[in-house]
């Protein structure tokens, strides 16, 4: 089993796969510590300290590292989507999975192997990119969220969940199929909790319906919204209100039966995916 | 003994394809088994299910007395897939190494080193896949089929993109492998190959076996052709056990005999025979 985790992990390597997501990623990084700079200085500038309940760092910090872990999930999704997405059917067709099936490792240790490596490098990928922008946050504005640890690992959680589906899709359809299908899917679920954060402001239950059922379906989002909502779990008063707004789909506490859900979530889709593979013709 | 490879009434259909209806077939400890038949006959088919890559819709496949796709089946085998890859940023050595680490060999740097030896590609070890030509990948393949020594090797058109030198490389590996006693069911379309280097040879059309036995008794007998000091005379329906008497007769009328050929077909008139039937 160790040997097809570290087939998958060489493969990315040798691709240069890592080389141009770990260029890409300083480049963010730095653009994100230029622009959290100028964040915290700039509403400085416009809310003084202590006015209106409202404190300007909590403001910037709060904000911005929540665009940071959009940022990065869209990024550590991206990242999992490319490789997951032609480990069955892709690998299959191209005739490189043939000669490893055929050995004694089993269909089940395959795919969790290949599971593993790519959901173990897209997680630690978001778990070092949130800890950097953190880091980044806290130095330009001396922010820091109320909860450090929980926020990273819900969101290596959620890279986790669309990981599997990726792998899952990967059983099913070509590459390319499954590379836009699972994209597609990651963005509806974050534009269903877009829907359910418009349907709270105008007070409509049939789009906060409508975010629930996605958060169900497809629990990454939840574990998003509960991510951001542990970045100001402890702040109070009119910031509070202003931050639940929150970037691309609000903060929100997803609850211990959500959290529960995605952990089986998980277990489920792999369990398909397994079912699926072991049945495959190839 | 029993037979490493055995498959029983084997069926398998693709929706409203049959790929294979019903196909006997064991492969013996040490035997050389050429698989023959028409593009789309089930070939391939039939030895992905010994592989475990497809499964069967009816009937049973045995590989080393444990059924095809278990874990102990896929112990005793080796495979070299028609269409296969390997990672182009993989040397053949990492190649070979990944296949120990999963068929569990212990042969090491000295296996690797000699299944390389023993396909012609004694310095291709630090050799990239993306900087080696398709033969070199074939020869690799077969190199990784062999790896951990299996005792049934399967292979599929191993020398579809060898040059004759590469053949010849193969068909001497056969050779080699069958006096080692490992048994191999080699799926070809060069019947020639097939001819040279298999005991026993099965030809599969539309999912069935439609001839089976050793090439010479595959081989028809074509009639008897004398020389005499009038000419060549043909005898188009006598067999070799009528030259005595042909002889006898010819030399009674008075023709001087110069010399008698027993005409058969080859193996490739047999086979095609069998299949426009």
């Amino acid at each position: 089993m160790i040997a097809i985790v570290l087939y998958g992990l060489r493969e990315s390597v040798r691709r240069k796969m890592f080389a141009v997501v770990v260029v890409l990623t300083v480049a963010f990084l730095a653009l994100y510590a230029w622009g959290v700079h100028a964040a915290f200085r700039d509403t400085r500038s416009f809310v003084g300290p202590g006015e209106n309940q409202l404190d300007p760092d909590v403001l910037a910090g709060a904000i911005v590292e929540g665009l940071a872990m959009f940022a990065t999930l869209f990024l550590g999704a991206v990242l999992s989507v490319f490789l997951t997405l032609n480990v069955v059917r892709g690998d299959a067709e191209a005739g490189l999975l043939q000669p490893l099936v055929v050995r004694p490792v089993g269909r089940a240790r395959l795919l969790l192997a290949r599971f593993a490596g790519a959901a173990g490098v897209a997680a630690l990928y978001v778990l070092v990119v949130y800890f950097a922008t953190v880091g980044i946050t806290h130095w330009a504005g001396g922010w820091s969220p109320d909860r450090l640890i929980a926020p990273g690992i819900e969101l290596a959680a959620a890279v986790v969940v669309v990981s599997a589906l990726a792998l899952a899709g990967s059983v099913f359809f070509s590459p390319i199929a499954n590379g836009i299908g699972t994209l597609m899917v990651f963005g509806g679920g974050l534009l269903a909790g877009l829907l359910g954060e418009i349907g709270r402001a105008i007070h409509s239950q049939r789009l906060q319906s409508i975010a629930h059922g996605a958060w169900w379906a497809f629990p990454f989002d939840a574990l998003y919204e509960d991510a951001l909502h542990r970045l100001t779990v402890d702040t109070t008063g009119f910031a509070e209100f202003v931050l639940t707004l929150g970037p691309f789909g609000g903060s929100h506490q997803a609850g211990t039966p959500l959290i529960v859900w995605s952990a089986i979530y998980l277990g489920l889709v792999g369990a398909a995916a397994l079912v699926a593979f072991s049945v495959r013709d190839l | 003994m029993p037979p490493v490879l055995a498959a029983r009434g084997l069926e398998k259909r693709y929706r409203r394809v049959q790929a294979l209806a019903g196909v006997d077939l064991e492969v013996a400890p040490g035997q050389l088994v050429g698989l023959l038949g028409p593009n789309g006959a089930g070939k391939s088919t039939l030895v992905k299910i010994a592989c475990g890559l497809v499964r069967a819709t009816g009937g049973t496949v045995e590989v080393a007395g444990a059924p095809a796709g278990s874990v102990q089946a896929r112990r005793a085998l080796g495979y070299l897939a028609e269409l296969f890859r390997f990672p182009a940023w993989m040397s053949a050595d990492e190649v070979l190494t990944l296949h120990q680490r999963l068929t569990g060999a212990t042969g090491g740097e000295a296996e690797r080193v000699e299944l390389l030896e023993l396909v012609g590609l004694p310095d291709a070890r630090r050799t990239r896949v993306a900087a080696m030509s398709k033969g070199m990948q074939q020869r690799l393949g077969i190199a990784q089929a062999l790896v951990g020594g299996p005792p049934l090797l399967l292979l599929d058109e191993p020398t579809s993109a060898l040059d004759p030198a590469g053949r010849r490389v193969v068909r001497g590996l056969l050779e080699q492998l069958r006096e080692r006693g490992t048994s191999v069911l080699l799926n070809s379309h060069l019947l020639s190959e097939v001819e040279l280097v298999c005991d026993h040879v099965v030809i599969v059309d539309r999912g069935r076996v439609v001839a089976a036995g050793t090439p010479a008794e595959l081989r028809r007998e074509g009639g008897v052709e004398v020389e005499t000091a009038n000419g060549t005379r043909r005898f188009a329906d006598a067999r070799r056990a009528d030259v005595p008497r042909l002889v006898r007769e010819l030399v009674a009328a008075g023709e001087d005999v110069y010399e008698v050929r027993v005409v058969t077909s080859t193996l490739e008139e047999a086979y095609l025979e069998v299949v426009e039937e």
